[in-house]
């Protein structure tokens, strides 16, 4: 909410200037945004009367005018349009300086000498209106500082009210503030009741009392709605952010502000019979004062004639009943509903009114009455007319009742972990307004009608606090009760996952969790997506079922960033939805491209191939322990290289898959080589098994080294299984180092070559019991693979 | 009968080896004067012809020059061994300027960098990482934590919805309801994560990550509050830092606070306020809600920006960056 100085300066009796009265505020939780000086200081700019007009003589747009403004009469060209005989303007004179830097000097415009500038609202930072010169009520005294006469050494505050201040949401609410933070002595408008001066009075039905438990009408009559606002009550409007747009619409806007009970006039003339506060029925509409013509919902509260709606409650009026050109008498409208009846109906119909954000949090319930006053008094001074008597229609029943709250001084103190006594806390909540009570060891407090946010002993709490200044409040340093956790040690932290992959190369990057439907249709990973209600936009409309589309598109902006040797990694929750319900899986990606080491001048240099991708996967698990057998299987993945491609198992369980980035994704990135990608199960790679100490073999190894010619189509991995197997506890280790194809193996054949290490716990092998043991070995392999022993 | 002397041969010999220029060579010296049959143990074996008299001193004789020729070949080949390694060390000389092998090197995101950093220091006043889902229900979101429904407190988070009426959670501040319902008071927990928000433009993002923390025990108070605060936030910018507490709203604290520190400018000098946490006493309503009775316990809750956090530390200006992924931009952060 956006306040001046001058205003709250006028309720409450305060030396704090405006920067003061500014971190006042922040210190006791009405956070001001900014304090901005109103104008600048605008030095040498006068108020002027035109006495004179001629028509340029070289120019038909521009006009010399004599001007009488400070010491003498002075000729100013200019071209404006509304440049006229007798009117009041401000006049920057000679050696003045305006806003934007522009200094004001004697000037020839088209041969006539021109002494000075009169100006528009925006020459001089004070208003949007750039049409013509900033016109000055005609009483505004000639030859006066412009910053005299309209006051405006002034600052504006903009404060951040959070939603449980609705009390502050007006001048009168801060200056209670104020008043209560400062000490300052308050004083207020004038809510003397305006006496009835005719009987016309309008009918007025509670239908809805749930949601309209008060409503106040008033007849008006004989309003002038072309008197001009006065220029304290423009300036004060403008100065909070609000145009003037007439008097009746002046005063209960400025009532709004002032008090903070939004109001309403209506054109009486368009009324049909009394007032009727009701739901909306089902397709209903109506048109809104900004010219739309809306449908209604059931659950919005209208303001109707006995024919149609008028306004709907506490949000926004219709363009029918509203005030006009032609309005003589009007009907005032001052009413309480209820905060559920109005939230979220503003949004709906993507309205954002000052009326709507005080009744949605919550305006005094007693207000109503002294708001009709003021906002009569200020009508009939202003535009005349005559007003009837205030028709007031309540349901006590639905009204908020006045709450007491019960306020233990002990616990003040034991939450707060102060040691104040109970005057301290008595005065503070008496400052704020509240009734205080003492009832044995507890106070009985009533706070002010205004104050909806109070309900409970914590609220109160907090008050102290406020009142106490939070600076003030006592600090402990930490320790207290230290207690060492459990922590499974097993549980791999993902601090130490990420701190792995930065080592070997990998940048962690943190793409969005929201994707395009299309960027998983691309890689075919759209089953179990799950939708937003209500997305930014399309390309974030999907929840991520995987972390590679926003893995490949990174890949791809940096392709694009001139990156072509990059490895990138990502941990994080994707969201599936299963035939089990919805799941949350954390997953790890990888993506490597480029060279298996960085140029360089020595040795031979190599680009990535599917090993290098796999061996950091089985590094990964080995460097934490996973626990379980891991094996990688032929994958069928559709985003894989067909001939590249892996799904990981750890024991029985898939825990993800890698390969190369099919070719045809990878040439839709940009990129120059081949790319290699995994998505593994990050669960599964944080659950380590706990090292149990195993004592060694004393005894010697014995190294075999067998060539076996295979099919093709045997795999390496199953080769060494059936070696295991056979070999049993006596085999340590087998190693493939070799895979041949061409000279010397059939076509449909390849060799490998495997290193079989052979070892006893309890004692050293003998040479005959090893050569048994290699040929059954061999024996098998024959049997299972159809291989045979080579050369 | 070779009558050569052993002087003669030990002459021979040794002119030998002063040329044999590599161990190989060296060797055929030696086993040609010293070897089985070599010709200096050839002589030893022509003794027993000798009259026994003349016996003693040819062997002494023979006998010396063997040792001489033995010391000389052991002087010669420790000789070539030093040139064959200076030799070889000279060969395998490189140029040290040239660069190291090595691969671009990886690295942690800014942010987790910074949240590692947040989780260590409260880690080491023992609190203890929790974690919850990111699609949460409106309950755990909100309702639990005291946001009334139709509350305009709600507004204040642009939340993302689902068609059936879960969200993606607005803050972490669930998970605090998903530990109190499981575990008895004492509670000491920290809670990072990812949070969303309908929102974007240059100071916000659909998505960032949050950092709540809990503490609910018997005799915890505003005070407790503020000294933690104060020592976390000196610990993270590794400053002594003037900070303050300003009265705030949320629903599921009161006291509520929002906290700022005094930033220090680059010349040193005192700079703005910034705003870095939101904090307060756990509401009575946060503790009944999972059946913990607020009488006996009291507690308090924090959450700060990891993102703030991380900008104010390594001076990144634009929050958008940090989702970016630009290498160009994350490489400068490890």
């Amino acid at each position: 909410m956006k306040i001046n100085h001058q205003w709250l300066a006028q309720w409450v009796d305060t030396d704090l200037d405006a920067a003061a009265v500014g971190e006042r505020f922040t210190l006791a939780g009405l956070e001001v945004d900014e304090c901005v000086p109103l104008a600048a200081a605008l030095e040498g700019v006068v108020v002027a009367e035109i006495t004179d007009v001629q028509p340029h003589p070289d120019a038909d747009r521009l006009r010399v005018c004599r001007v009488a403004g400070d010491s003498e009469e002075r000729t100013v060209v200019c071209g404006a349009p509304n440049a006229r005989l007798g009117l009041k303007a401000p006049l920057a004179t000679v050696g003045s300086v305006l806003p934007g830097g522009m200094k004001i000097k004697p000037a020839r415009l088209r041969g006539v000498a021109s002494e000075g500038m009169l100006c528009s609202e925006p020459e001089l930072g004070l208003g949007e209106d750039a049409s013509g010169l900033m016109e000055l009520p005609a009483d505004a005294p000639a030859g006066v500082a412009l910053v005299d006469y309209l006051g405006l050494d002034d600052h504006i505050l903009d404060i951040d009210l959070t939603p449980n201040r609705a009390d502050c949401l007006s001048v009168r609410g801060l200056a209670r503030e104020l008043a209560a933070l400062t000490g300052g002595q308050l004083s207020g408008p004038n809510l003397e009741p305006v006496a009835a001066s005719t009987e016309d009075a309008v009918a007025i039905t509670l239908e809805a009392p749930a949601d309209c438990p008060r409503y106040l009408g008033r007849v008006i009559r004989g309003v002038d709605v072309h008197a001009p606002t006065p220029l304290w009550m423009v300036e004060r409007l403008r100065r909070c952010g609000v145009r003037s747009l007439g008097p009746i619409v002046d005063v209960t806007n400025y009532v709004l502000l002032e008090l903070g009970q939004p109001m309403h006039a209506f054109d009486l003339a368009r009324l049909s019979g009394g007032i009727h506060v009701r739901r909306a029925r089902p397709g209903e509409q109506m048109v809104l004062l900004d010219e739309r013509e809306v449908e209604l919902d059931p659950d919005m509260l209208l303001i109707c004639d006995q024919t149609r709606p008028l306004a709907i409650g506490g949000i926004i009026g219709g363009l029918d009943s509203a005030v006009a050109e032609s309005t003589c008498d009007i009907l005032l409208e001052s009413a309480w509903f209820n905060p559920a009846s109005i939230i979220g109906r503003s949004r709906r119909l993507g309205l954002a009114t000052e009326s709507a954000h005080r009744f949605e949090r919550g305006v005094d319930p007693e207000l109503q009455r002294q708001a009709m006053e003021r906002a009569s008094a200020l009508i009939l001074a202003i535009a005349g007319g005559r007003a009837g008597p205030v028709v007031e229609q309540a349901d006590e029943g639905f009204l908020p009742t006045a709450v007491e709250v019960s306020l233990r001084p002990g616990r003040v103190n034991r939450v707060l972990g102060t040691d104040l006594p109970d005057d301290e806390i008595r005065s503070a909540l008496t400052r704020l307004g509240m009734a205080v009570e003492r009832d044995n060891d507890r106070f009985r407090v009533r706070p002010p009608s205004a104050r909806r946010d109070i309900e409970a002993e914590v609220d109160l709490i907090e008050e102290v606090a406020r009142m106490q200044g939070y600076d003030r409040l006592p600090s402990r340093p930490p320790g207290g009760h230290l207690r060492l956790s459990m922590q499974a040690e097993t549980r791999v932290p993902e601090s130490r996952l990420r701190r792995q992959l930065a080592a070997r190369g990998f940048q962690e990057i943190i793409s969005w969790s929201f994707v395009s439907e299309q960027d998983l249709a691309w890689l075919g990973l759209e089953a179990g997506a799950q939708a937003l209600a209500n997305p930014l936009n399309r390309d974030l409309a999907v929840l991520r079922t995987s972390l590679l589309p926003g893995l490949l598109k990174t890949a791809a902006a940096n392709f694009r960033r001139q990156h072509d040797d990059f490895r990138l990694f990502e941990l994080g929750a994707c969201f599936i939805n299963t035939a089990d319900g919805f799941i949350e899986p954390c997953r790890l990606t990888l993506f490597m491209t480029g060279r298996a080491h960085g140029e360089h001048a020595i040795g031979q240099d190599r680009t990535l191939d599917f090993f290098d991708l796999k061996g950091e996967v089985e590094q990964l698990l080995a460097l934490n322990g996973v626990a379980g057998r891991l094996q990688f299987k032929p994958s069928s993945l559709g985003w894989l290289h067909p001939g590249q491609a892996a799904d990981v198992y750890l024991g029985d369980d898939l825990i993800g898959s890698c390969g190369q980035l099919h070719p045809t994704l990878a040439a839709e990135l940009d990129g120059s080589g081949p790319a290699f990608v995994a998505e593994l199960d990050a669960e599964r790679i944080r659950s380590s098994r706990l090292p149990v100490h195993q004592r060694g073999s004393r005894f010697p190894a014995l190294r075999r080294d067998i060539a076996v010619v295979v099919p093709e189509d045997t795999r390496a991995g199953d080769v060494v299984d059936e070696l295991s197997r056979i070999g049993g506890k006596l085999l340590e280790q087998c190693i493939v180092f070799d895979e041949y194809r061409g000279k010397g193996i059939d076509s449909g054949s390849k060799s490998l070559a495997l290193g079989l290490i052979l070892r006893d716990v309890s004692r050293t092998l003998v040479e005959e019991e090893v050569d048994r043991l290699i040929g059954r070995m061999i024996k098998g392999l024959i049997q299972r693979f159809d291989a045979r022993l080579r050369g | 009968m070779n009558s050569r002397s052993p002087e003669d041969l030990l002459a021979q010999a040794l002119e030998l080896v002063a040329t044999a220029d590599d161990p190989r060579a060296l060797d055929e010296v030696r086993v040609r004067y010293l070897g089985k049959k070599g010709e200096l143990t050839g002589l030893l074996k022509q003794l027993g012809q000798l009259p026994a008299e003349q016996r003693r001193e040819a062997g002494q004789a023979v006998n010396r020059s063997k040792q001489a020729l033995e010391a000389a070949v052991a002087e010669r080949r420790q000789a070539l061994g030093v040139e064959q390694l200076n030799a070889r060390l000279r060969a395998e000389s490189v140029d040290v300027t040239l660069p190291g092998r090595k691969h671009e090197p990886g690295g942690q995101h800014p942010v987790s960098r910074a949240l590692d950093r947040i989780l260590d220091i409260f880690g080491q006043l023992g609190f203890t990482v929790a974690t919850g889902p990111e699609v949460e229900d409106d309950y755990h979101n909100f309702e639990a934590l005291n946001f009334p429904e139709h509350h305009p407190a709600r507004a204040m988070h642009d939340t993302f919805y689902l068609p059936d009426g879960r969200l993606l959670r607005t803050h972490t501040s669930p998970v605090q309801i998903r530990v109190l319902k499981q575990t008895e008071p004492p509670v000491r927990i920290v809670a990072p994560g990812r949070v969303f928000r309908a929102d974007s433009d240059q100071t916000h993002t659909p998505q960032f990550h949050q950092v709540e923390g809990l503490l609910v025990d018997t005799d915890v108070t505003f005070a407790d509050l503020k000294g933690l605060l104060a020592d976390f936030v000196n610990a993270f910018f590794e400053d002594q830092l003037e900070m303050r507490l300003r009265p705030s709203y949320f629903p599921f604290t009161e006291p509520s606070a929002e906290v700022d520190v005094r930033w220090t400018n680059e010349d040193g000098s005192p700079g703005r306020w910034l705003e870095v946490l939101g904090c307060g006493m756990v509401h009575p309503k946060v503790l009944e809600n999972c059946a913990i009775d607020p009488e006996r316990f009291t507690g308090y809750a924090f959450g700060l920006g990891v993102e703030r956090f991380a900008m104010l530390r390594y001076r990144v200006d634009d929050l958008r960056l940090f989702f970016e992924n630009d290498l160009n931009f994350l490489r400068q952060f490890r």
